[in-house]
C-alpha cells in the first residue's frame, strides 16, 4: 500500500526501475505482482463517495493478496492534477487503474490513448477506449427500498437535493415510488441548494424542511449536516454513505455504494488475461449497491419487506420503475405491464406521482 | 403562513448570518485600517477546525471559540508579515492565505473528520423563554448570535467614538500622514489584522461548533468570500454589514422555504436571489458617490513605505 507520499518520494526510484523493467523479458515480466492504482477525489475520511472506493480497494487486497499490490492518491479533483497522477500510475508499472470521480474522466481518457497496454477503469462518465471501461450504479434501486423505509416510518419525506440532474431526479422519484408502495399518501418535498457540498446550507435546509412538517429527510449531498440535523430536531433520515455515528436514534437506514465485487471481477479480468473494455451500469443484481442495516427503530415486518424487494430486485422480478408510472401532473410514462427502458432513466426529466411541486427546468 | 414558521424564519436567517457577521466584522477594522485580507476563507477553515477539536475534547464551547480567535490571529500574522514587512501585494498575499488557511485546516482536521459533537445550545434565560413570540427566538437562539451584534455596536462605537479608532481611521485614510503625525502605520495595521483574523476565526468556530457540529474540510463553503463582499457593498459601514448580512440570511431561508411549499421558480434564479437582493439593497442605499468615497478608506489596498 502507497499514500501520496509515499507515491512521491519513490517516483524517482521508479524511474530507475522502469529502464531496467524494459530489458526483462515479458515471460519474466508477468510474473510481477499487478499494481493497481485508484485515484479518489477527497479523503477516505469524508464518510460518504471515496470511503466507500476505499473499501472496494480493501476488498481486493483481501480477495488477491500477494498477487497484487494497490496504491491510492486522495484529493484529486481533476484536471491537471489528476491527469499527472494518472500518467504516474501508468508510467510506473501499473496495469490497472481506477479513476473515481466524474471529473477524472477527461485526463484519464488522454493517459489511455498514450498507455494502450495499461487497463483504465473510470465510474459514472460515459467516455470509453479500447483499453478504458466505464462503470456506474443503478442507485435508484437502493433509493427505491430507502423510500420504503421511510414510508414505513412517516408520511412525508423531505428532499435536501443538489442540482437537478437525471441521476437526482430519478433518486427522488424512487425513493418517492418506494414510500408509496407501503404509504399510499405518502409525498415528498424537495429543495435544491445548488451545490453538492455546504454543510451550513444543508442544514439551513434541512431545518426549513421540518419547519414545514416532515417526518423523515433524505440527501442527495456530501456531508452529514442532514443526518444531525434530524438527530437534533427528533425526526428521521434515509442517509448516503457511512454516516450513522451523527444519528444513533435518526438514522434509518443509508444507501451503500459496494465497489468491491466490481473491482474483485474486473481484476480477475486482468490477471486471467480476460479483460476487455466495458460499459457497466448494475446495480442490487451485481451486489454493487446495498443499504446499510436498518435502525432498531424500523419494525421488523417492514424491514422484512425490505429485505424480500431487495431479493426480488436481485433476481430481476421486480423493477423500481415498473408501469403504470405517472407523472404528478397525471401523465402516464411508463404503462402497466411495461418497465422503464434505461433511455427513460438516464434522461428522467419529470416528478413521478407523491412529489410536491413542478421540477426546475 | 403561520407564526412559528416566520418564527423558524427568523431564527433560521439570524443563524445563516451570524458566521458572515463576525467575519465581515473584521474585515471591516482591517479594510478601514488601510489593508484588504482576502484571506479570510482561510482563517475562518483555521477557526472552525481547532474550533471543533477544542469543543470536542473540552466540551467548553467559550475556550472553542477564544482557541478559533487565536488560531485565526495567529494565521492572519503571516499576512501581517508579508504585508507589512515585505511589502507583497496585498491581494496576492490574502489570496496565498486562502489556500494556506485550506490546506493547513485540512492537515489537522484529518484526525476530526467524522466525529460527531453536541453543539453549542441555546441559552436559556429564565422568565424571558416564556414571552410569545420574543421568548421562542430568545430560548432557540444561541449566546454567540447576540454577541455578533453586541459586536457591531461596539465596533461602530470604537471607530467613530474613541481615539483608537480615530488614529485607525487616519492609518487607514493617509498612512504618510498618519505617519509624519507620529503614528504607527505598521503597529496599528497589525492589530487591525489580528482582530480580523480572530473574527473570521470565531466565524468559523461559528459553523463548526453551532451551526453544524462538525468538522469536514472545506467546510466554509466561500462564506470567507461573502463576508469580504458584504464589507465593500456596505460602504465599510457596520449598521449596513448586519444589515446586508440578515438580508443575506433572509432571503436564503425563504427560497428555501419557498421550495419546500412548492414555489414553481428555477432553482437556479432562486439560488442567486439572496446574492442578488442583498447586493441590490446595500447599492440601493448607497448610491451616493460621495458619500462612498468618503467611507472608503483613501489607502486601501496601497502599499505602505516609510520613508
Amino acid at each position: 500500500m502507497m499514500n501520496r507520499r509515499t507515491l512521491l518520494s519513490s517516483s524517482t526510484a521508479a524511474l530507475g526501475l522502469g529502464l531496467t523493467a524494459t530489458v526483462i523479458p515479458a515471460n519474466l515480466r508477468a510474473q510481477e505482482k499487478l499494481k493497481i492504482g485508484f485515484v479518489y477525489s477527497s479523503l477516505i475520511g469524508d464518510a460518504g463517495w471515496t470511503f466507500m472506493h476505499d473499501e472496494g480497494r480493501l476488498m481486493l487486497e483481501a480477495e488477491f493478496g500477494d498477487a497484487i499490490e494497490t496504491a491510492y492518491v486522495e484529493s484529486i479533483d481533476g484536471g491537471a492534477d489528476a491527469e499527472r497522477v494518472v500518467r504516474q500510475f501508468a508510467s510506473q508499472g501499473f496495469g490497472l487503474i481506477f479513476g473515481t470521480s466524474f471529473n477524472h474522466m477527461n485526463p484519464m481518457a488522454r493517459v489511455a490513448e498514450q498507455f494502450p497496454d495499461v487497463k483504465f477503469e473510470h465510474a459514472t462518465g460515459y467516455t470509453q477506449l479500447p483499453n478504458m471501461a466505464i462503470y456506474h450504479v443503478r442507485d435508484y434501486e437502493a433509493r427505491y427500498l430507502l423510500g420504503m423505509v421511510a414510508g414505513s416510518m412517516g408520511n412525508s419525506l423531505g428532499v435536501v437535493a443538489s442540482y437537478p440532474i437525471p441521476e437526482v431526479v430519478r433518486g427522488i422519484n424512487a425513493m418517492t415510488a418506494g414510500a408509496r408502495s407501503v404509504n399510499p399518501n405518502f409525498t415528498t418535498k424537495v429543495v435544491w441548494i445548488s451545490t453538492w457540498f455546504d454543510p451550513g446550507l444543508e442544514r439551513t435546509t434541512a431545518d426549513a424542511l421540518i419547519d414545514q412538517g416532515v417526518d423523515v429527510l433524505a440527501h442527495f449531498t456530501d456531508s452529514p449536516a442532514v443526518v444531525q440535523a434530524a438527530e437534533d430536531r427528533g425526526k428521521y433520515v434515509v442517509a448516503l454513505g457511512a454516516m450513522d455515528q451523527y444519528g444513533p436514534k435518526s438514522h434509518l437506514t443509508a444507501m451503500v455504494y459496494n465497489w468491491g465485487p466490481y473491482y474483485v471481477e474486473r481484476t480477475r479480468a486482468v490477471l486471467d488475461g480476460t479483460w476487455a473494455s466495458s460499459n457497466t451500469w448494475e446495480g442490487i443484481s451485481r451486489d454493487m449497491l446495498t443499504i446499510s442495516p436498518l435502525n432498531a427503530a424500523v419494525p421488523a415486518d417492514a424491514g422484512a419487506a425490505v429485505t424480500a424487494k431487495q431479493e426480488e430486485m436481485r433476481t430481476g422480478a421486480f423493477h423500481p420503475f415498473a408501469g403504470p408510472v405517472l407523472t404528478n401532473t397525471g401523465e402516464e410514462k411508463v404503462a402497466a405491464g411495461a418497465v422503464a427502458d434505461d433511455g427513460m432513466l438516464l434522461s428522467m426529466d419529470f416528478y413521478v406521482e407523491g412529489v410536491e411541486g413542478a421540477l426546475p427546468s | 403562513m403561520e407564526e412559528s414558521l416566520w418564527v423558524a424564519i427568523l431564527i433560521a436567517a439570524m443563524r445563516t448570518a451570524t458566521p458572515l457577521i463576525l467575519a465581515a466584522l473584521g474585515e471591516l477594522i482591517v479594510e478601514k485600517a488601510g489593508c484588504v485580507n482576502l484571506g479570510v476563507e482561510g482563517m475562518m477553515l483555521v477557526g472552525a477546525v481547532t474550533g471543533f477539536a477544542v469543543g470536542l475534547t473540552t466540551g467548553n464551547f467559550a475556550l472553542a471559540f477564544v482557541v478559533a480567535a487565536v488560531a485565526g490571529a495567529v494565521l492572519s500574522m503571516v499576512y501581517a508579515a508579508l504585508v507589512l514587512i515585505f511589502q507583497v501585494n496585498q491581494y496576492a498575499a490574502g489570496l496565498s492565505l486562502t489556500i494556506l488557511g485550506g490546506g493547513v485546516s485540512a492537515f489537522w482536521g484529518q484526525p476530526w473528520q467524522g466525529q460527531n459533537m453536541t453543539g453549542l445550545q441555546p441559552t436559556v434565560i429564565p422568565g424571558l423563554s416564556d414571552l410569545p413570540v420574543i421568548g421562542t427566538v430568545f430560548s432557540r437562539t444561541d449566546i454567540v448570535t447576540w454577541a455578533a451584534l453586541a459586536a457591531c455596536v461596539a465596533v461602530a462605537l470604537v471607530l467613530t467614538r474613541t481615539r483608537a479608532g480615530l488614529i485607525l481611521r487616519a492609518v487607514g485614510e493617509n498612512h504618510d500622514s498618519a505617519h509624519a503625525l507620529g503614528y504607527s502605520v505598521r503597529g496599528v495595521r497589525t492589530l487591525a489584522i489580528a482582530f480580523g483574523g480572530a473574527m473570521a476565526g470565531m466565524g468559523g468556530a461559528y459553523l463548526s461548533c453551532v451551526m453544524t457540529p462538525l468538522w469536514i474540510e472545506g467546510m466554509t463553503a466561500g462564506r470567507g468570500w461573502i463576508a469580504v463582499a458584504l464589507v465593500v457593498f456596505a460602504t465599510w459601514k457596520p449598521a449596513r454589514v448586519v444589515l446586508g448580512a440578515w438580508l443575506f440570511g433572509a432571503v436564503s431561508v425563504m427560497q428555501i422555504h419557498g421550495q419546500a411549499m412548492g414555489l414553481a421558480v428555477s432553482s437556479h434564479i432562486l439560488a442567486m436571489l439572496p446574492y442578488l437582493v442583498t447586493i441590490l439593497v446595500l447599492v440601493l442605499i448607497s448610491r451616493d458617490a460621495t458619500r462612498i468615497r468618503l467611507a472608503a478608506p483613501g489607502s486601501l489596498g496601497k502599499p505602505f513605505k516609510p520613508a
